[in-house]
């Protein structure tokens, strides 16, 4: 199936389409570069961390920070659920940088008490749920969630992220499905990074897009190009503006592209030319959107340098303070594994303290 | 013979076994071209093609449910899960399908697959890249599970897993992958599902375990032995279904005490059964209370996990306190 893809900006960050630009005040569009511009910063010093043996893993959001328009295009109230590459909506909501970096470290202040990989973290505060590592699982969960805001008669939506490798799970399948059939208010966004690991999105499915997929749930559907901040956001709010008339469900297929290794774990010398990469580097998110503002006069090149300068040299001291904190002390294994620890679980915590007090 | 480790090894089994039946089809995430996130596909789509080395959608219930079509059409299919922590979506088709077709049918429909996946912690993965779980497939009835504690082992059983009749979950012990190299002999031997292994012979306690834990249970016995002169026999399971239950039995009647050590949580636990079946046969040998070393009931900790994993110190200290009950 031939489909249209949504693009307002151009390779280099030129309006293609000045009838489709949003109307986004320009401090809100200040904040959103911002924003972009520390998930890069989070994405180099994270994995220089990694390599360095300070965190224990690093997972990549580069080029694929255009999901920040998400968040403008949102309510606050709405929930989200991420993947794992959507760092931006919590920061642009107001989740801190130093929260963020002392959960990187896995240290006594990250709120998941030092038991997640770095870069799998949430905050209730700021509706940004707490992901998995099984893939495809939050697809299901957001459609009820959704449900739920319509059952409570809330005005809000629901929105989840995932790749092109969840397209493939069978909670990709129960969502949509559910989706439609109960009219959710919400908004499947499908980052399709044209990679699931070492997996080329042609072996995930053998439809040509996986936007083609929302007619066989009844749903509606619309393919974006993904690097494409303005592009992300009309699409993101069409949806919600959808949902919330009671339309139900749209999916958002994100074209987009993974210019980095899958994790810290990843080698991809192993599966795919470096040509490919370098192809889909001239169409880096930050590069239009930077540009774009620029060509509005908003900012300056210089302006965007200092920009980058001061939110570097943030990150590095709070790195630094990171660093020093002690990691969650060892009676914090038996936390939050029920509400109140049971019997059970009580004796082996004293079992546990009581050895390691010996040794 | 090769000079390997435990990657090479499992990574030689598959080569050798599918040069000689043609039948034999690897699958699963990322086994092709990246040759699996471990590596222990590694080349084999350059010998054998992208068919018999199929690089599939993610989808773990596809995975497995169609290596079991494939298996009752007469394929031998090895399907992989990239970690055992994502087998969920898969239980279906491995608990209602692969284990019940046989019995279902009266023996008509079977499915000779095997499902390797790299289990188990001490990699710093955190909740869902570290877990145990083999006690849940334990309870399901129609599955064997075997779990090498070393190259030479890895290669023996794994021939052993695909030419069985019978569905294979057959776990690599991710944490020691890559941990030793051991000589691995080239071409064909077997080492039989459901024959445990006396590593080391002793007189006074007796060890069980498997997988990794194995080594931290060998370490425990070697520090037993040099601190406290208590000489320990530890056994290793190999398989834990079929278990060799004669070999424990030899063992405990011979030392009446008995300790097993594996890294899932306790509660109902795979050494909670080796617990209760040496309780029922040989409780009127027992010099002291049959203990267990385990992993806690709480989901797998990434910045705790060597306090939550059991600990050489810490089979050490029931050693003792068994010997000295
Ligand atoms: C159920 C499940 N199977 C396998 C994995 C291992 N795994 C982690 S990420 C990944 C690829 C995901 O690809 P995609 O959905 O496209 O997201 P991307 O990483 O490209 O953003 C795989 C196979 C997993 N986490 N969960
Ligand atoms: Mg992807």
């Amino acid at each position: 199936m031939k489909v249209q893809r949504l693009q307002i900006l151009d390779d280099d960050g030129k309006l293609l389409n000045p009838d489709l630009e949003p109307n986004i005040p320009k401090e809100t569009l200040i904040r959103a570069l911002e924003t972009m511009v520390q998930v890069r910063l989070l994405d180099e010093k994270g994995i220089r961390l990694q390599r360095q043996g300070k965190v224990t893993f690093h997972i990549f959001t580069k080029g694929q920070e255009a999901h920040v328009a998400a968040a403008l295009a949102l309510s606050d109230d709405d929930w989200v659920y991420p993947a794992y590459r959507e760092h931006g909506i919590a920061l642009f909501r107001g989740f801190s940088l130093e929260d963020l970096v002392n959960h990187l470290f896995a240290n006594i202040k990250d709120k998941e008490k030092g038991r997640r990989l770095p870069g799998l973290f949430g905050s209730l505060k700021h509706n940004f749920v707490n992901p998995s590592a099984p893939i495809g699982t939050q697809i299901i969960q957001a459609a009820g969630t959704a449900y739920a805001m319509k059952m409570q008669k809330e005005e809000k939506v629901t929105a989840v992220f995932f790749g092109d490798g969840a397209s493939s799970s069978n909670d990709f399948h129960s969502g949509l499905n559910f989706g439609g059939v109960t009219k959710s208010p919400v908004i499947f966004i499908c980052q399709n990074n044209q990679w699931a690991i070492s997996v080329p999105f042609r072996r995930q499915t053998a439809a040509e897009n996986i936007v083609d997929r929302a007619k066989g749930y009844g749903i509606e559907g619309i393919q974006i190009d993904g690097n494409d901040f303005l592009a992300f956001y009309t699409a993101v709010k069409q949806a919600r503006e959808r949902a919330l008339r009671g339309e139900g469900p749209t999916l958002i297929e994100s074209i987009t592209y993974r210019v980095t290794p899958h994790t810290s774990s990843d080698d991809p010398k192993a599966y795919r030319s470096e040509e490919e990469v370098k192809k889909w580097e001239q169409k880096d998110p930050i590069k239009r959107f930077k540009n774009y503002l620029i060509g509005k006069k908003y900012i300056s090149e210089k302006d965007y340098e200092k920009m980058v300068e001061r939110n570097s040299e943030l990150l590095d001291e709070l790195i630094d303070k990171a660093e020093t904190l002690p990691k969650p002390g060892l009676s914090t294994l038996f936390d939050d594994v029920f509400e109140t620890i049971p019997p059970y679980l009580l004796e082996e915590k004293e079992e546990l303290l009581e050895f390691y007090k010996e040794a | 013979m090769v000079e390997t480790n435990m990657v090479g090894a499992i990574n030689m089994a598959l080569r050798e076994e599918m040069e000689r039946d043609e039948s034999v089809v690897v699958l699963g995430e990322d086994v092709g071209k990246d040759g699996g996130v471990f590596k222990v596909t590694a080349g084999l789509i350059d010998k054998f093609g992208p068919e018999r080395i199929l690089d599939t959608p993610l989808n773990e219930s596809g995975i497995i449910g169609f290596a079991v079509g494939m298996a009752l059409k007469g394929m031998r299919p090895v399907a992989e899960i990239q970690f055992i922590d994502f087998i969920w979506p898969a239980a279906d088709q491995i608990i209602s399908e692969a284990a019940k077709f046989r019995y279902r049918s009266g023996g008509e429909f079977t499915v000779p697959m095997v499902i390797r996946s790299p289990y188990g912690g001490g990699v710093k993965g955190a909740h869902y890249h570290s877990q145990s779980p083999e006690s849940i497939f334990a309870h399901t009835a129609g599955i064997k599970i075997a779990v090498p504690s070393n190259p030479y082992e890895a290669k023996g059983l794994l021939l052993s897993a695909i030419r069985d009749p019978d569905p294979v979950l057959f776990m690599e012990p991710k944490r020691i992958y890559r941990a030793f190299t051991q000589e691995v002999p080239e071409g064909e031997y077997t080492i039989p599902l459901g024959e445990a292994d006396v590593v080391r012979e002793g007189s006074d306690v007796t060890l069980v375990s498997y997988g990794s834990m194995l080594h931290v249970t060998l370490d425990a016995a070697l520090m037993a032995e040099e601190q406290h002169g208590i000489s320990c026999e530890v056994i290793n399971l190999r398989s834990i279904v079929p278990l060799d239950i004669e070999t424990i039995g030899r063992s405990v009647t011979k030392t009446g005490r008995f300790i097993s050590v594996s890294e899932a949580p306790r509660t109902a636990g795979f050494s909670a059964e080796l617990s209760a079946l040496v309780a029922e046969r040989w409780i009127e040998y027992m010099e002291s209370p049959i203990f267990r070393v385990t992993g806690y009931d709480t989901p797998f900790p990434m910045i705790l996990e060597s306090q939550y994993l059991p600990t050489p110190e810490r089979v050490l200290a029931k050693i003792v306190e068994s010997y000295n009950y």
